[in-house]
């Protein structure tokens, strides 16, 4: 195996390692194909297990002979390691930086890892876009499933099997891909069974200076259109990169072509811009020594939760259209594997009590993230400390599970799992022993034959030991539509996840604990108040039996 | 009332604050003690009660096509828009409401009138149920270096300080009247806290009168005595809880802050908070910000930013944790001051001992420490809450801030506190009510005078009677957090302090979070106990029947299956169903109303139509019931009538949250 020619230094005794809010443990550091593992060889002292994958910038200094490493992670963690020895110290960072910045996917290491948990249901096959489509079949005859794309031919980035109008034949969709960016034709993403109005999403569409049409586009958009009825395309870029857009031959719906649209422009930023706002914004939750007046000034300046209120803004405008205006939705920004992305999904998670179930979550990362072809691998690459210039990393998703977690905090009670869980996927997103978030595509999934050699995430978060984890003590089912709130003054910072590392969590998490003491104890005595009732009800009847001869 | 120039005016327009297209038609009514707004729409007849004593400004906005507009500012940080058809009639409003807004005799604030149909018997018990000579006994006190002192009996030597002190065992009555004149309003230091587990203790005074280089040797003495008093330290410190430069700048007036070359084994502390005017116009600022209309990400953490007033909470808890710290780590006593002793120092004493000592993290313990460290050390309510007209440079959120301060430390140690945030909310509102005695006047002398325990009732059997409302779910006697000192972390940590927008956009309901889990965990708790009790009868039942054996009469279970679900009804599902204006300015978007036509709008509340799911203080400001024979009503001879209502609504208001 060739990570042995990457690993110089397998081993260096009397390592110390310093984290923040624990004592500093002195141990054994060695480095595997996928792990740096410090070992104190104590009892009860614990070990770090730290993937390869992911560290996303380290540094070194040296001080005499002791060397030291800091790690930062892609969860944003800092831990340091000092190491005696500048050789070794050398030898560990040289093969870390070489092990964290692997170029092939197959050397990941979900490729290796094999469980110790037994399967009892492949995540895999948990989330079938058949299965899913029976969810919309019993309520609508409008729509049916499409194998155009089984070959990943007709779209690259889409899944062998979408949701199209039914009277759109696949002719029509070939001729559809070749209108729209990236071939992404529009497709069902949702279906409101209250009204019967759909949320689509697509690439933009290819007009160009010259306001190239294409008739089956028109008629595929207005196939989802009730007689008589309007709606809504909502481009995540404003009007001006839209315009821009079509110079580079893109664009955007014009009005005399597709009259019976109307077009909203929000703002959504992308790319190197949101990758920027992260980097800065986890600078500023590091940077301990300022005062309360750099802190409020360096937040904003980050422009992460701008973000975060424009992707729910818009998500809530979608659902708004579609729950109070009776219109169907068409989103696009230019791809449609990103803004678009955050927005479709979060306007289901406001408008369908499903997705707020953890199954429902699951299936909505599955269907709205990983099918839908947002580029994962690309877009994960590298987080907050990547220092060298990068074109496609983007905290997009990241992003949508901060928004989600804003609603979780407007509506504690409404969701099925809890806060962990958004960090829980957060994590394995961008470094995992599970292969869900490798690849950039299904056809890139597929060619990796993820399926075959790695292990699905859903396999080992749906065992009951684990979602016990991830389960929301409050979660009552609420089949409303929710409307969270978008001022400024209900947005806070996604503290469990940004100062994670730079507060200690303790009272907070006893307060967790204390919780689901109270909801526990209530469920305890509500099971012995009912097995004593039935007793009761039996002994009751057995005498009334004897009265009543 | 002879200032009420228009007791009622028809066809006024109650503008909705977060989407300003829609406005409520009623009737508002002036009261001698309320303004009234009573819609017009026979499902709800909502009513919106403001006191007068809550309001802090009234503007009155240029005439439009629609009619005269009217805002009112509230010191619990309501903001209330109206709009008047006639010019003349929102004139006499304004010019009514001005002069009613700032009483200038005590005998018309609310509290004189308030009767919540209590006997005499039970308006005294409730003034005894804080009482503080028991809390200095709880402290462990007198002891053999603590005495309780009678030398400011009748208030001779200091009327701004209470009668019953306690001052050092070796400090004489001469030491004692010797530092009183070299102290400013002659606050000379006495105990504020005294920390049984290591004798440390804080005392509180005013800054001395040291100009560039007096001494007073009685002063000297006085403060050796306190550190005499605590035999595990050899020093005392010394906090000045202002910014040095203002200190600095006392001196030239012969006022100023203690040499360390002449106080013998002080160790001198400047802990820089700023002063009253600086926090009014920081709150003015924030409060701005606030009231923002769709305000930007960054128009808002710039504002509050830029208001400086997160920058001034941190740095009271700063001061607090460091006398914490000194008290309970270092075993060391301290003096605090700053000025006056009334303002600064009353925030800082007070954080301090709520961080050292369980007792006050408790609902009887906050309601004491608030009755020790604001109201019996002469803490200016009056002047600092303008319940009277008064000089508005007087005016400042001097107790705000230190309500806040709890808040924050309340999110950090969600299991520590008794009580919830609705209680230190309610506090805050009964500060500028009027509606209690307890918050009157400038200081006990004047309450004294004024007979306040004869003539009005106490907040705090009231907070008692309804404590249920108040009760932290999370707290439990025997947690860990709730034991000894809390610790905070040393490291500058800024983004631990938050903006509290369930305090200064509480009346912004959509802006809150639409389920809580605090009002889910009470009930969770409460059906706990009748499970309990349930259970308790179920198992001596069975065991009867199994005993006996014999054919007794069929008692049906009375008690029906819980349900869980009609039972927690956390969530306000009006608004969750009733979507913001998302699309800003947007022209493209339809102007057809998002709440009209849908086949489902039967589940579709409107936001107006439900019970105000907060119990807050809807007594006085979003009242429901009672509202057909108000407009008969006299205002003049209403005088009480309003105020029984809101004691009687408060509570039904109140128990409806949890089972609406």
């Amino acid at each position: 195996m060739e990570f042995a020619e990457l690993i110089k230094t397998p081993r260096v005794d009397n390592v110390v390692l310093h984290r923040p809010f624990y004592p500093a443990v002195e141990g054994t550091l060695c480095l595997t194909g996928h792990h740096l593992i410090l070992s104190s060889r104590q009892d009860n002292t614990e070990e770090l297990w730290l993937l390869h994958s992911n560290i996303d910038a380290i540094d070194k200094r040296f001080v005499g002979s002791l060397g030291t490493i800091i790690i930062k992670c892609k969860d944003f963690r800092i831990i340091q390691l000092d190491i005696p020895g500048m050789e070794e110290c050398l030898n560990i960072a040289s093969s870390i930086e070489a092990l964290s910045t692997l170029d092939s996917i197959t050397l990941m290491y979900p490729f290796f890892y094999r469980p110790m948990f037994e399967v009892t249901e492949d995540g895999w096959h948990s989330f079938l876009p058949e299965q899913e489509f029976e969810l919309y079949s019993s309520a609508t005859g409008e729509w049916r499933l499409s194998y155009v794309n089984k070959e990943f031919a007709v779209c690259p980035s889409y899944p062998p099997i979408v949701i199209v109008p039914k009277s759109i034949d696949d002719e029509a969709l070939r001729k559809v891909a070749t209108f729209r960016h990236g071939g992404r034709f529009p497709v069902l993403s949702y279906y409101h069974q209250k009204n019967g109005m759909v949320i689509m999403r697509s690439g933009q569409p290819l007009t160009g200076t010259n306001g190239r049409r294409c008739k089956e586009d028109e008629k595929l958009i207005n196939a989802t259109l009730r007689v008589g009825k309007r709606g809504y395309v909502i481009d995540t870029r404003s009007l001006n990169v839209a315009q821009q857009a079509r110079a580079k031959g893109g664009g955007f719906e014009q009005e005399a072509h597709y009259p019976q649209w109307r077009r909203i422009h929000k703002s959504i930023e992308r790319y190197h811009i949101l990758q920027e706002s992260l980097i800065k914004l986890v600078e500023a939750c590091n940077d301990q020594t300022h005062n309360m007046d750099r802190w409020l000034s360096k937040l904003e300046a980050s422009n992460w939760l701008t973000h975060i209120k424009e992707i729910l803004t818009t998500a809530c405008l979608a659902a708004q259209c579609i729950d109070r205006e009776g219109a169907s939705v068409l989103i696009h920004g230019t791809e449609g594997t990103d803004s678009t992305l955050q927005v479709t999904s979060l306007a289901q998670i406001i408008l369908e009590p499903r997705s707020r179930t953890i199954r429902g979550f699951e299936a909505l990362i599955e269907r709205e993230w990983l099918q839908a072809g947002h580029p994962f691998q690309q877009r994960c690459a590298q987080s907050a400390y990547c220092n060298t210039k990068q074109k496609w990393e983007a905290p997009v998703f990241l992003l949508f599970l901060d928004c989600v977690w804003q609603i979780l905090r407007q509506f504690p009670c409404s969701f099925e799992f809890n806060e962990n869980f958004l960090i829980m996927l957060f994590e394995h997103a961008y470094a995992s022993q599970f292969g869900t978030f490798l690849g950039n595509s299904e056809s890139e999934r597929c060619k990796l034959k993820l399926q075959q050699k790695t292990m699905s995430l859903w396999s080992w978060v749906n065992q009951p030991s684990e979602l016990s984890k991830y389960t929301n003590p409050l979660f009552e089912a609420n089949n409303l539509v929710i409307w969270p709130s978008v001022a400024p003054q209900s947005l806070p910072l996604w503290e469990g996840i940004f100062l994670r590392w730079n507060r200690s969590s303790k009272y907070l998490d006893e307060a967790y604990e204390e919780m689901v003491n109270i909801i526990e104890y209530n469920k305890e005595l509500q099971a012995k108040v009912n097995i004593l009732r039935r007793q009761l009800a039996e002994l009751e009847t057995e005498d009334g039996m004897q009265e009543s001869p | 009332m002879e200032h009420i120039r228009t007791p009622k005016v028809e066809n006024v327009r109650l503008v909705d604050r977060v989407s300003p297209k829609k406005a409520a038609l009623g009737t508002l009514y002036l009261t001698a003690t309320h303004v009234i707004f009573v819609e017009n729409s026979p499902d709800t007849r909502k009513e919106t009660w403001i006191l007068h004593s809550q309001i802090s400004t009234i503007e009155k906005q240029a005439t439009t096509a629609t009619g005269c507009p009217l805002l009112i500012r509230c010191k619990n940080f309501q903001i209330i828009q109206l709009i008047i058809p006639q010019e003349r009639d929102c004139h006499d409003v304004y010019v009514s409401l001005i002069r009613l807004a700032r009483p200038v005799k005590y005998e018309e604030l609310y509290c004189f009138s308030f009767n919540p149909m209590l006997d005499k018997e039970e308006r005294e018990q409730g003034w005894v149920l804080i009482n503080l000579s028991e809390e200095y006994k709880r402290m462990g006190l007198p002891n053999n270096y603590w005495q309780l002192s009678d030398v400011n009996r009748e208030y001779r030597v200091c009327d701004s300080y209470p009668t019953e002190l306690y001052v050092p065992k070796s400090a004489t009555a001469h030491i004692i009247v010797g530092s009183s004149k070299f102290r400013s309003r002659r606050r000379f230091p006495v105990l504020s806290y005294y920390y049984k587990d290591n004798h440390a203790s804080i005392c509180r005074s005013s800054q001395p009168l040291s100009g560039f280089s007096a001494r007073c040797l009685e002063d000297e003495q006085m403060l050796q005595a306190i550190r005499k008093a605590n035999p595990g330290s050899d020093f005392v410190y010394v906090v000045d809880t202002r910014p040095k430069l203002n200190a600095m700048a006392n001196r030239a007036a012969g006022k100023g802050y203690e040499n360390e070359d002449n106080y013998s084994n002080i160790k001198f502390q400047f802990i820089g908070i700023e002063n009253i005017h600086v926090m009014r116009n920081s709150l003015q600022k924030m409060l701005e910000v606030c009231e923002l209309k769709s305000p930007s990400m960054s128009d808002f953490l710039w504002g509050l930013e830029n208001s400086g007033w997160l920058r001034h909470i941190k740095a009271i808890m700063d001061a607090g944790i460091f006398i914490a710290k000194a008290v309970s780590e270092e075993g060391a006593s301290v003096l605090v001051h700053c000025s006056d002793g009334w303002d600064r120092t009353a925030q800082v004493c007070s954080v301090a001992s709520l961080l050292l000592d369980p007792h006050y993290r408790t609902l009887k313990g906050f309601m004491v420490l608030i009755e020790k460290d604001w109201i019996s050390f002469g803490h200016k309510f009056n002047h600092r809450y303008g319940n009277l007209d008064g000089d508005p440079k007087e005016i400042s959120p001097v107790i705000d801030q230190f309500i806040e301060c709890v808040w924050q430390l309340m999110e950090q140690f969600p299991c520590a506190f008794e009580f919830n945030e609705r209680f230190l909310i309610h506090i805050q509102h009964h500060i500028y009510s009027c509606q209690f005695g307890n918050f009157l006047c400038n200081s006990q002398k004047e309450r004294r005078e004024l007979k306040i325990q004869e003539r009005t009732y106490s907040l705090w059997a009231h907070l008692w009677k309804n404590r249920a409302d108040y009760l932290n779910p999370l707290f439990r006697a025997d947690h860990s957090q709730t034991q000894g000192t809390l610790h905070l972390p040393t490291t500058p940590c800024n983004f631990m302090y938050k903006f509290w927008s369930g305090m200064y956009n509480r009346f912004e309901k959509g802006m809150q979070p639409r389920q809580s889990v605090t009002d889910y965990l009470m009930a969770v708790k409460e059906e706990t106990q009748q499970l309990e009790e349930e259970l308790e009868a179920l198992e001596e039942r069975l065991e009867k029947i199994q005993k006996v054996q014999l054919n007794c009469t069929k008692v049906k279970s009375k008690q029906s299956e819980p349900s869980r679900h009609s039972g927690f009804s956390t969530s306000d599902n009006s608004i969750a169903n009733t979507p913001q204006d998302y699309s800003g300015n947007m022209k493209s978007f339809p102007s057809r109303s998002p709440s009209q036509g849908d086949e489902d709008s039967a589940l579709i509340l409107t936001q107006d139509n439900l019970k105000s799911s907060d119990p807050d203080l809807s007594a006085n400001s979003d009242q429901e019931s009672g509202v057909e024979d108000l407009s008969c009503r006299s205002p003049s001879g209403g005088e009480h009538a309003p105020s029984e209502d809101s004691g009687k609504d408060r509570d039904s208001d109140e128990a409806v949250f949890l089972t609406a």
